[in-house]
């Protein structure tokens, strides 16, 4: 049973296949905004399937930290991906404190993605790991202080089933005025982990090619895109559990998993990329503030 | 038709090599990507790294400085890698043909798959030339 769980249903092949259709519909969004036709539903399904095939190019500097990478961040999200299933399907089975363990494991990914950046001693990705690591250090206070919120409403609860059941008695946290606050803190960080724009100048194309993920080549680089396609179901559903779980019936996750995809996505497509300067003090400032105001809202009650 | 290249088919995420072109080619490549054309359908890709690339796309004539870079790009590249060789200069090396720093044309550097003339080629010439290299490797397998 618990190796169904992590890997068909809801770790790894369930979230891999819904996180390539959600990519595929950020795809086909973005091309339609930009009045284009955008690609076939099946394109990441080919995406991976190619890169599974192709040649595998290992610079020589440190090989065994470059391969390593990918399978870590890979890993970490499978893991979180089980557990918010769990602990959404199967309440009895979660351990206290599973919260923090997901707030520690989706750092993971963009770690790793320092991690292989940094051994496959490219300048440019060397460019791409510290961006990343400002951009890591940026969005990980405000996203801290809107879990703290969280677990401020639901009176010091760290267990996500804890604050689910919480929320299908007292109503979303979403509901409240410091809620709502979190709740658009945690969304511009969730861009930010995602590293979707305005927040991917890790990875900027145009400045400096792929960034971080320059030299992957072949079936890492496959892994690290199935990754980031991966977290963009887990956070999505992160989210949901966390704010917006007084009803968690199939239809309504459903309902509020494209409503967040949909924000996501505009998002994407209506800002330029800012500067890494810029979106530190975009989280360090105004984010920052807003959480604060949110966290004394919460301490006195609204 | 193994699923392998039928996915390959389906992907090919291109990278763009410019040695020393006049720019015409290079921006009726971009062409392609704006709406008109949009080979995003096809699930063709512009790629920042040549790590990532399947299709390496030429433009210009090799002269002695761009030559032996595009050899050693060409290397860098992850296998299977097609080259295709886009306008006049790279096929037959054109107005620069026999000038003092010319040393051949792209198919004297690097194998070529695909060849699509023109000064600069249409947009539709381009995908023509990509389609031909698709079924050829079709026929191939």
């Amino acid at each position: 049973m618990i190796f169904f769980n992590y890997f068909i249903f809801p770790g790894f092949l369930f979230t891999a296949v819904i996180g390539m259709l959600a990519s595929w519909v950020d795809r086909k969004v973005t091309a339609r905004v930009q009045w284009r036709q955008g690609p076939p539903w099946y394109q990441s399904f080919a995406d991976f399937i190619k890169l599974l095939g192709k040649e595998v190019i290992v610079p020589r500097q440190n090989r065994r930290l470059f391969l390593v990478a990918p399978l870590l961040a890979l890993a970490s999200v499978t893991v979180v991906a089980t557990l918010l299933g769990r602990s959404m399907l199967r309440p009895q089975e979660s351990f206290l404190g599973d919260l923090i363990v997901v707030i520690y494991l989706l750092t993971i990914p963009a770690t790793a993605l320092i991690l292989g950046a940094s051994a496959s001693a490219n300048p440019l990705a060397s460019v791409g790991a510290s961006r990343e690591i400002k951009l890591v250090l940026s969005y990980e206070l405000p996203f801290l202080l809107s879990m703290a919120i969280v677990i401020l409403k639901s009176g010091g609860l760290i267990r996500i089933n804890d604050i689910i059941r919480y929320q299908m008695v007292n109503g979303s946290i979403l509901s409240s005025a410091s809620g709502a606050v979190a709740f658009v803190a945690a969304i511009l960080c969730m861009q930010a982990k995602l590293g979707f724009v305005p927040f991917d100048m890790s990875e900027a194309e145009q400045e400096i090619m792929a960034g971080a993920l320059i030299e992957y080549s072949g079936a890492p680089l496959a892994i690290f895109k199935l990754t980031k396609q991966m977290l963009l179901v887990v956070l999505p559903i992160f989210l949901i559990s966390l704010f917006w779980a007084n009803n968690l019936s199939v239809m309504w996750v459903i309902l509020k998993y494209v409503i967040l995809l949909v924000i996501i996505i505009l998002i994407k497509n209506t800002n330029p990329r800012v500067k890494i300067d810029q979106a530190t003090r975009f989280f360090w400032g105004p984010m920052t503030v807003i959480c604060i105001i949110g966290v004394i809202l919460a301490l006195i009650g609204y | 038709m193994n699923l392998k290249l039928k996915a390959l088919t389906k992907s090919i995420w291109v990278f763009h090599f410019a040695a020393s072109p006049c720019n015409n080619c290079d921006i009726e490549i971009l062409d392609l990507l704006t709406p008109r054309h949009d080979v995003e359908r096809f699930g063709i890709q512009l790629v920042g790294s040549i790590r990532h690339a399947d299709v390496l796309l030429v433009t210009g004539v090799p002269n002695s400085k761009t030559g032996p870079k595009l050899k050693e790009v060409f290397a860098q590249a992850p296998k299977p890698c097609f080259v295709v060789a886009v306008g006049a200069c790279a096929l037959g090396g054109c107005t620069f043909r026999g000038s003092y720093n010319v040393k051949g044309t792209v198919d004297d550097w690097i194998p070529v798959n695909a060849y699509v003339p023109g000064c600069p080629p249409k947009p539709e010439a381009m995908i023509a030339g990509i389609v031909k290299l698709l079924n050829s490797l079709k026929e191939k397998k």
